[in-house]
């Protein structure tokens, strides 16, 4: 149909020679890039952007539907998730893109690093880059808050808490936060513009930003073992190799762009279908207080740390460490902009890159299975294994009761059922003398509450002979080391307090 | 000048010099009304930022006791003495849209008679709300672990200080606390601890106020 193709070319050529956008999209698409820079290790970057543009089109479509008021938003998701056709599933795909997003943008981070694209002329390319990671990250958290279900609620509680600590104008930003006292409609409506109207808009301009940046200085090039950059010649070089083994970005090396985006947005509709949609969790009522709150996947790791922090420590690491860090982030370029390239003459880069992907690993891990807070009333109604209730006399029978009673398994096992916060009482006898355990329950310590006030004094003898008894029969008691000094008679052994 | 030119030539060239020297001063014109302009801009642009800036710090200017109020939580009788009871309000500053969120938790412990400490939901290391557990006589916090005693005081765990608490006082019948803002370590309400809190309610609890072993690792397991 030689017509059609004809009238095709009018047309085009119509809006071409009013719009004259098409020559320089044509001339940006197949410009040459070295034959090295198409490999399966760059096409991080465009994935990135292909899911950028995933989340807004379900995010917009999420728009339709979503109310952004405290008293609706939590109701207007669970309509989604129930009542609208496949809503569930757009919802799934934007919550699944937000986590595929935040990976592939560490991914690609840590690509660029290692193969040193930071360095000359790209620096700025690298700081923007950065910039526009902090911007995924907000978009991550504002995200979580529209969920307004019981864990963003108590999300916000948390992000205040943090804020309340900046010293002087602490209170201040609190109110900034929040929009009012307390978290309410106008908390969830800043995070609404923030989430919809002012990161997206700061992101897009900064992709914008380091695309044009990418496309004006040219892709990265393989780096080499010894091929240092040096500011007066690397200009020259790169446009030397761009044209002695130059190819077309279009079609020759974005093949493996798009056949990676495609995957990764085949991942993310597999993880949406598969998994389904995050939440809601229960409804945004601070008085339902039989709550765990934890925050999602992506901020694990800041939750692991608050843990561990000892209070002295806390708040000036919570304001430091992430100036720093940022800091670090926005210099790194500028201070080493020249030399080696590749990754294997730079072993400290190496070596920064997987501390750091360990470190975050194993606070994520952390915080997903540590038990820093008692598993609240379980275990109160399960038995005392038989066995540690056999021969027993009836103060230390009583002494179990006790400890059923004054909840003492939220915290500690026995037999293998209840808390992880505390040891297990098993073998405890074997740990600590009786006197060493009177002590332990009075008063404390080691993270372990004191419950001189919770116990009555029968009730901490009952508790403290019956825990004397926790050990298997082959097991000696604990001694007090001391006493072999002044009673040299106890050497022989007493078979303890049973 | 050319000695080759023709007259002509000289007075097109005086035309073009004139016509330039014109141009020159009607640009130099423009360049001193174009930077007026920036100028005129840059006043309008100021103006028009104190009410944009008033907006947004709005919240952040606003005085803390404009929050506060005296709010009712019920009868004192409903609070059995020597327990502690999960006690909910509804905030004194409110939209119509808050819906849930509106309605704010807190603990009342009845010490006995009209003794009586009113402690915030919210956990003084990070805000969770802290839950009572009445056998083994601790507010307990989900997030990282938190504990405090019945008395409010820190027991163990990540916090730094004890649970907030709410003034309070008795109005005939109607025990009411003075609330209306979240309560964190940077409000007003929240920096000086009660008598009760330092003193500690019963003789134990003086002699632990002061054996009170300083705040450590908070996580640390053992």
């Amino acid at each position: 149909m030689p017509g059609l193709k004809q009238t095709g070319m009018r047309v085009y050529q119509w809006f071409e020679d009013r719009l004259g956008l098409g020559k320089p999209v044509i001339e940006a698409m197949v410009h040459e890039v070295p034959a090295s820079t198409a490999s399966w290790w760059y096409v991080f970057g465009s994935a990135a952007t292909v899911l950028l543009v995933l989340q807004v089109v379900t995010g917009i479509l999420l728009g339709l539907m979503y109310t952004p008021s405290a008293g609706h938003a939590w109701s207007s998701l669970e309509f989604l998730d129930h009542s609208i056709k496949l809503g569930w599933f757009l919802r799934a795909l934007h919550g699944w893109g937000s986590d595929f997003m935040i990976a592939i943008v560490l991914i690609h981070m840590a690509q660029v690093f290692l193969f040193g694209a930071y360095k000359f002329p790209r620096e700025l390319t690298w700081i923007v880059g950065v910039f526009a990671l902090l911007l995924t990250l907000g978009m991550a958290f504002t995200g979580q808050v529209l969920r307004f279900d019981q864990d963003s609620y108590w999300g916000l509680a948390i992000g205040a808490s943090i804020l309340s600590r900046v010293p002087l104008i602490g209170g201040s930003l609190v109110n900034l936060m929040l929009g009012g006292p307390i978290i309410a409609g106008p908390t969830l409506t800043r995070f609404f513009a923030l989430h919809v109207f002012i990161i997206p808009g700061l992101l897009l301009a900064m992709v914008a930003v380091h695309l044009w940046m990418v496309l004006r200085l040219g892709i990265n090039e393989w780096p080499m073992p010894g091929r240092l950059v040096n500011k007066t010649t690397y200009t020259r070089d790169y446009q030397k190799l761009t044209k002695d083994t130059g190819i077309a970005f279009v079609p020759d090396a974005a093949w493996k762009d798009a056949i990676f985006a495609a995957a990764i947005i085949l991942a993310v509709m597999a993880c949406a279908f598969f998994f389904g949609p995050f939440g809601p969790s229960g409804q945004p009522d601070p008085t339902i207080i039989q709550t765990a709150p934890k925050p999602d996947f992506a901020f694990l790791w800041i939750y692991a740390v608050l843990a561990y922090l000892p209070p002295s420590l806390e708040t000036p690491v919570i304001f430091i460490a992430p100036i720093l860090a940022i800091g670090a982030m926005l210099l790194l370029p500028l201070l080493s902009s020249q030399g080696e390239k590749h990754w294997s003459r730079r072993p400290i880069a190496v070596l920064m890159v997987a501390v750091i992907a360990v470190t975050l690993g194993v606070f994520t891990h952390l915080a997903t299975y540590t038990p820093w807070s008692p598993i609240m009333d379980a275990w109160t109604s399960d038995p005392i294994p038989i066995a540690y209730l056999h021969n027993r006399t009836p103060l230390e029978r009583q002494g179990a009761l006790v400890l059923q009673n004054k909840q003492c398994r939220n915290c500690h096992s026995v037999g293998g059922s209840g808390g992880l916060r505390g040891p297990a009482l098993d073998g405890v006898a074997t740990r600590l003398t009786e006197d060493q355990i009177i002590r332990q329950v009075l008063q404390g310590g080691g993270n372990m509450p004191a419950y001189g006030n919770a116990l009555s004094p029968s009730e901490t003898t009952a508790l403290v002979r019956f825990l004397s008894t926790l050990r298997s029969d082959n097991q000696p008691t604990a001694i007090d080391a001391s006493r072999n000094m002044v009673d040299p008679q106890s050497q022989t052994g007493s078979p303890g307090a049973h | 000048m050319n000695p080759n030119d023709t007259p002509t030539s000289q007075d097109e060239q005086a035309t073009l010099d004139a016509a330039a020297s014109a141009r020159r001063a009607g640009h130099s014109r423009r360049a001193f009304l174009f930077k007026l302009s920036l100028l005129a801009n840059g006043a309008v642009g100021a103006v028009l930022a104190v009410p944009i800036i008033g907006y947004l710090l709005g919240p952040a200017l606003k005085k803390v006791s404009a929050d506060e109020s005296w709010i009712s939580l019920g009868a004192l009788d409903d609070f059995p003495q020597g327990e502690t009871r999960l006690a909910t309000f509804r905030n004194p500053v409110t939209t119509a849209w808050d819906g849930q969120t509106g309605d704010v938790p807190c603990w009342v412990r009845r010490v006995s008679g009209t003794t009586v400490q009113v402690f915030a939901i919210n956990c003084a290391h990070l805000g969770c709300p802290v839950r009572w557990f009445s056998e083994s006589k601790l507010f307990l916090c989900p997030c990282h672990g938190g504990a405090y005693y019945e008395d409010g005081t820190r027991a163990s765990g990540p916090p730094e200080r004890g649970l907030f608490e709410y003034e309070h006082k008795l109005e005939g019948n109607a025990l009411m606390i003075r609330a209306g803002k979240m309560p964190t370590l940077a409000s007003k309400v929240s920096t000086s601890p009660s008598l009760t809190q330092i003193a500690g309610s019963t003789p134990t609890g003086q002699l632990k106020a002061i054996a009170m072993p300083k705040p450590r690792c908070g996580s640390c397991q053992g």
